[in-house]
């Protein structure tokens, strides 16, 4: 075949084209953002760490185990669903979903989870930790600690393990323990505070598990690559479904894991637009929102420079979410990155609208998706409106609802 | 010669290690710091660290946390602490103060601007948890235009390698971090501070501070013995939580527990051989 001088239109139908974006560079930063902004005694565990990463990268026995445990024990590939229903409803776009819900543990998290625990026996590790939000993480990762036979530590807000006790129950059932962080506001950055205390203290034996596409180098890069499976299925199976890219992508962005998973294997096909949604919490007008890249401005916590909702001295701020899982301050660095360049727009969503969006496709297509979904989903209705029937969105649904039908009820003025 | 250089000099002309206090500035409430601080100054205290407080201290453990709580509640912010040391300087121009704490607040003050508000304030450096060497080239750049040092840290695990490159950006003091953990931690080991202090002797010529783990006459002694500064932090800060609610107190509780830290230095420099190394 001759070569194309248009590079971009030769690989059109080719999968892996992210290798023509190389971010992040060789010390973790993409553009300004990203970085290692950690007190000394993490930077050798941190260098560490890469090295084993890369390491396990290269091996394809490590590849194999990873793809053997995803098809075998997370069950993949998850599907993609035409919801032809609802984007009859909606009356514009077509609209895929990207089951990221039907995945053992009920979400997108797992994906990362596995990897970083084969990662923390490779490395010889014998003890796991992690932060959770709305648990979602933590179960993730107690799962395969379980699994692996590791002693497992998740630290969770106070605040977080008073109205998500249904996790904290799964968590404990799985064998780890969960500590309720008591500290500042007692939500996810607390218990990310907290977990970074952890891991200073007892560095030697104990891998810390970053839920999200945040933290300092290289777990933004390590996780995106973890979570970059969903990307990589769909573009596939939506070329395979339709002869076509989608034209647009949506996913919710709290941290942002499951959007940059879907997001990266496109990034070069820059044909597709790429949405990336926040919560508005109460609306972006009223402060009590979860918005950094909408809203925000950008700093440094948690290791990394990236948008934050901090105020005029630099403190960070508390945040609301109705769904726990979006209810952060930061953002993962690649998504300002991505915001800066103009590669990836960002909007926000609020309690309410993600609601509707929530009670909407439970009554349209039978799935009951997580209250973080939600919001890209109404994101995507609203989009999906100004759009041509013969046009398409893929939209990911990272976890499905089962978690959330307290707070749905309580919502509705019901008590289960 | 700056004012962190020229007490260093002064004290190993003297064969005495310094003493090192750290207080978060503002706790309980800002009107107490700036006595405190004199007061600590009256009872032997060499060089100040004025913590300024943050909303997400990762590297500090509950103590220390719950000080930056308190200050936090009274709204105490960077200008508001470069404005307290301007008021200890009115009196004090020789203690050197060091200012500790998360690079946040002067990303968004601006690096440029907290440079020239620190110097012009009459701080003398600052040590930022969270900024290694590696993300510290444009910070370090214009404090070194103001005069000021950033000091760095070293932690346990340190290898070789990165003391050398700590060493090549490194200026005014080196802190070592003597155990692997949160501020106000316990276990501090003499002999493997003493190792690792003779590491970064092998590549540093830099006065070296050892912090983290002391609480009292006797592990300030024993410290004392190997490092240049014993740097003292959660065990005055929980002295200040218990005095909470009776801040006139504090100034006098602190330099009498400081007056007891002085004295096992001292002994320590008698018999040891910390300073005279040097």
């Amino acid at each position: 075949m001759a070569i194309h001088a248009d590079n971009s239109h030769a690989s059109r139908m080719e999968p892996g084209r992210e290798s023509a974006y190389d971010m992040p560079d060789a010390n973790g930063h993409f553009g300004p953002y990203g970085g290692m902004f950690v007190a000394e005694t993490l930077m050798y565990p941190l260098e560490e760490l890469l090295k084993a990463y890369e390491g396990c990268m290269a091996d394809p026995l490590f590849q194999s185990e990873l793809d053997a445990d995803l098809r075998d024990y997370v069950g993949r590939p998850s599907p993609l669903y035409h919801a032809e229903r609802w984007s009859r409803e909606v009356g514009g776009a077509q609209i895929y979903l990207k089951r990221e819900d039907l995945n053992h543990t009920g979400a997108h998290k797992v994906n990362n989870t596995i990897g970083q625990a084969l990662l923390a026996k490779r490395m010889g590790k014998t003890r796991i930790i992690a932060e959770t939000g709305a648990g979602q993480h933590g179960v993730a990762t107690a799962t395969v600690a379980a699994r692996l036979g590791l002693e497992c530590v998740v630290y969770m807000g106070e605040v977080d393990v008073a109205r998500q006790e249904a996790n904290v129950y799964r968590m404990r059932l799985l064998g780890a323990q969960v500590v309720a962080v008591k500290s500042g506001s007692r939500t996810l950055k607390d218990a990310m505070n907290e977990a970074m205390r952890d891991w200073v203290t007892n560095v030697d034996n104990t891998f810390y598990i970053i839920g999200t596409v945040a933290g300092p180098h290289p777990y933004p890069m390590l996780v995106r690559d973890f979570q970059a499976v969903i990307g990589r299925e769909a573009r596939a199976q939506i070329l395979e479904r339709t002869g076509r890219l989608p034209d647009a992508l949506v996913a919710c962005v709290g941290g942002g894991s499951n959007a940059l998973g879907l997001f990266y294997p496109f990034i070069g096909d820059t044909e597709v637009a790429i949405y990336g949604v926040e919560a508005a919490g109460d609306g972006l007008e009223t402060g009590r929102h979860a918005a950094p890249l909408t809203a925000g401005r950008p700093g440094v916590l948690h290791g990394n420079r990236t948008y934050l909702m901090e105020d005029d001295n630099g403190q960070i701020m508390e945040t609301h979410s109705i769904s726990a899982g979006l209810d952060y301050p930061g953002v993962g660095p690649e998504h300002s990155w991505l915001k800066d360049s103009g590669r990836a727009t960002y909007g926000a969503v609020s309690d309410d609208e993600a609601l509707a969006a929530f009670h909407h496709l439970t009554r349209t297509e039978g799935i009951i998706p997580a209250l973080e979904s939600s919001h890209a989903l109404a994101y995507a209705h609203t989009l999906a409106a100004t759009m041509r029937p013969d046009q398409s969105i893929l939209v990911n649904l990272s976890g499905r609802g089962d978690k959330d039908m307290h707070t749905v009820a309580h919502h509705d003025g019901l008590v289960l | 010669m700056s004012r962190i250089a020229a007490r260093f000099e002064q004290l190993a002309g003297r064969g005495r290690t310094a003493l090192v206090p750290f207080v978060t500035a503002g706790d309980p409430n800002p009107e107490v710091t700036v006595p405190l601080m004199h007061a600590m100054v009256a009872a032997g205290a060499d060089l100040i660290e004025l913590g300024v407080p943050f909303s997400d201290p990762m590297a500090d453990g509950p103590v220390i946390q719950r000080a930056t709580e308190r200050a936090l509640a009274r709204g105490v912010s960077l200008t508001q602490v470069l404005e307290m040391v301007r008021a200890f300087r009115a009196q004090d121009q020789d203690t050197p103060v060091v200012l500790m704490g998360y690079l946040n607040p002067i990303e968004v003050m601006g690096y440029a601007s907290f440079s020239e508000q620190a110097g012009a304030a009459g701080v003398d450096g600052a040590l930022i948890v969270d900024l290694p060497p590696e993300e510290g080239h444009d910070l370090i750049t214009m404090m070194r235009d103001q005069g000021l040092d950033l000091v760095n840290l070293i932690a346990p695990t340190s290898t070789e390698a990165r003391i050398a490159k700590i060493g090549q950006v490194a200026s005014g003091f080196v802190y070592y971090v003597s155990i692997k953990g949160v501020t106000g931690a316990a276990h501090l080991d003499a002999s493997t501070i003493a190792d690792k202090v003779g590491e970064i002797r092998a590549q540093i010529r830099l006065p070296v501070g050892v912090g983290f783990g002391i609480k009292d006459a006797e592990t300030a002694g024993q410290v004392a013995r190997v490092a240049d500064a014993v740097i003292v932090g959660s065990a005055i800060v929980g002295r200040i939580e218990s005095l909470a609610d009776t801040p006139e107190r504090i100034p006098e509780s602190i330099a009498e527990f400081l007056g007891g830290l002085r004295a096992a230095i001292d002994v320590a420099d008698g018999v040891g051989h910390g300073s005279t190394s040097r």
